[in-house]
């Protein structure tokens, strides 16, 4: 079956000096959609990754990168709503470009979708009162 | 239909024996579709308005008590954000945009405006301790010059929010027709129209409800920052004459309140210090207003709903800073609470600035005050400047300096 994952990679210095991710393509047949990254050489980066393909083949490629010393989390654990501190004024809503954050009716409440986040960080610039967080 | 239906002071008998009949801006509506305006007149007795929202334009008075030996400040901090002392001795004025000293601003642009005046307001009311620096140059009868000490608000002798400017009777909606993204107290427009920002709370919004000021005035007792206040005057920027729809509201930004009411009795719910990236801090406040149904008119115009509402669109990369008053075209509230708005034949995503799901609870706040006895209506001691008043907004007319040859200013 076809699945696609969201995955947060950290890449220590030494993993960031390599070509790994394009081997995601060329061993495990997947293809991916880099989201976002920061990765420079001879420092550590990060990249957040869309990673289409058979399940049994997304399995083999995060363990093969895993293998290569990169750290692998989920991206929901990454932008996190603080439900303390929102003040559900929906700012955040109009900068999402996937919908992840929403106003739902008919409570005009904003929810957070945490799975259809690609960690873009609009809504961490855009939120005035630091409710939207990067746990990078 | 100008037939007066009942006073305020029959309005506060019925309170004080908790009969008055109350129900929302929101509630309004449905009940005057189904029953129409003249039924629903004669059995409703007052409607609640609200609006939670940054209102840039609002600070805090108090008056911190005498040291000794006395002091007259002449520059004061709290929390690191300045407070004017340009008053008696130890009052001092603490404007929610001020940001803290140390704050280096935009300098990186967008800058973060982390802690400001917004902040140090909510501090305040949350009764934490806040760090008073204040500085003096000394006078025979206040030879004090320096003072650091912590301050709380029990202990205050007065701590009032005076805010100049509130409760904007409709306001523009932001777009960004550049190329770059923008950053303004309307929030984080991204490029070529790709958002579109809000501000009032519409259907709810207090003036919107009173579109011609015939019950909001000078003296009307509010919900105000969790707490009860007093609208004080009309607000800085009151601008009666613009131009309206054929419901009477006005199609832009129009009405203004300047309020006042006790910081002691409010929440840091309702006054909530913001962070607006490259714009600046300011604070979040909320603000309702009770409006009695004297008439059958005033109902007609609190069953306002979003529909009837519109709201010019402008682009803040241009039109905006640079004040030329052009507008994109118009839109209502109740496309911009849908989620898209249609301009220049684009779909643009919309997303409010204000809490619609806070004003409402506002107005069910307001509401729950007034059934249970605890909060009377006032009438107004002096109306807000209307149509006819001729009060207008007017921009600034530049007048430059003129010097001779010799440099000297003629």
């Amino acid at each position: 079956m076809v699945s696609t994952k969201r995955v947060v990679l950290h890449f220590p210095q030494e993993a960031a000096e390599r070509p790994i991710v394009c081997d995601l393509a060329l061993r495990f047949g997947l293809t991916f959609n880099i989201l976002r990254a920061s990765i420079s050489p001879h420092h550590e980066g990060l990249m957040v990754l869309e990673i289409i393909g058979e399940n049994t083949k997304n399995e083999e490629g995060l363990k093969y990168l895993q293998e290569k010393g990169v750290e692998i989390q989920p991206l929901s654990q990454d932008i996190k709503k603080n439900e303390q501190r929102c003040i559900q004024c929906g700012t955040c809503v109009g900068v999402c470009p996937t919908a992840a954050l929403f106003i739902e009716k008919p409570s005009y409440m904003v929810r957070y979708e945490e799975t259809k986040c690609i960690a873009c960080e609009l809504c961490v610039l855009a939120c005035p009162t630091y409710a939207m967080e990067a746990l990078f | 239909m100008g037939n007066t239906l009942r006073s305020y002071e029959e309005i506060n008998e019925k309170i004080k024996k908790g009969q008055a009949v109350v129900v929302t801006a929101e509630e309004i509506i449905d009940l005057v579709n189904k029953n129409g305006i003249e039924k629903t007149a004669r059995e409703v007795d007052v409607v609640t308005t609200g609006t939670f929202g940054a209102m840039c334009s609002s600070g805090a008075m108090i008056n911190i008590g005498h040291t000794k030996p006395r002091m007259k400040i002449s520059e004061a901090y709290l929390n690191g954000v300045m407070a004017y002392g340009g008053l008696a001795a130890v009052d001092l004025y603490l404007g929610a945009t001020q940001v803290a000293k140390d704050d280096p601003l935009n300098k990186v642009h967008p800058g973060e405006f982390k802690y400001g005046g917004g902040h140090v307001i909510q501090d305040l009311v949350a009764g934490k301790d806040i760090l008073l620096e204040a500085f003096a140059y000394g006078t025979d009868d206040y030879p004090r010059k320096k003072l650091v000490t912590w301050i709380n608000l029990q202990t205050l002798n007065q701590a009032y929010l005076f805010n100049p400017r509130n409760a904007y009777q409709n306001y523009n909606v932001a777009v960004n027709c550049s190329e770059k993204i923008i950053y303004t107290y309307l929030g984080l427009l991204l490029p070529d129209l790709g958002n579109a920002s809000f501000s009032s709370a519409g259907q709810l919004s207090p003036l919107l409800n009173d579109p011609y000021y015939r019950i909001v005035g000078v003296g009307t007792k509010i919900f105000l920052g969790g707490g009860t206040g007093y609208v004080a005057w009309q607000g800085t920027q009151h601008d009666p004459g613009v131009k309206r729809n054929e419901k009477g509201i006005p199609r832009g930004g129009s009405g203004t309140l300047a309020v006042i009411g006790d910081l002691k009795e409010m929440s840091p719910e309702w006054l909530w210090g913001l962070s607006l990236r490259g714009y600046g801090c300011s604070l979040a406040v909320g603000l309702g207003i009770p409006i009695p149904i004297l008439d059958e008119e005033t109902l007609l115009y609190c069953s306002v709903r979003d529909e009837d509402i519109e709201a010019p669109v402008v682009d803040y990369s241009s039109a905006y800073p640079n004040g030329t008053g052009e507008v994109l075209g118009f839109v209502n509230y109740a496309d911009l609470r849908s989620g898209r708005i249609h301009i220049n034949g684009r779909d643009v995503p919309s997303a409010p600035i204000s809490s619609y799901a806070r004003a409402r609870e506002i107005c069910l706040i307001l509401k729950k005050w007034i059934q249970e006895g605890r909060f009377t209506l006032t009438a107004p001691v002096l109306p807000l400047p209307g149509i006819e008043s001729g009060v207008r907004f007017r921009n600034l007319p530049e007048r430059p300096l003129n010097y001779n040859q010799n440099g000297v200013r003629r």
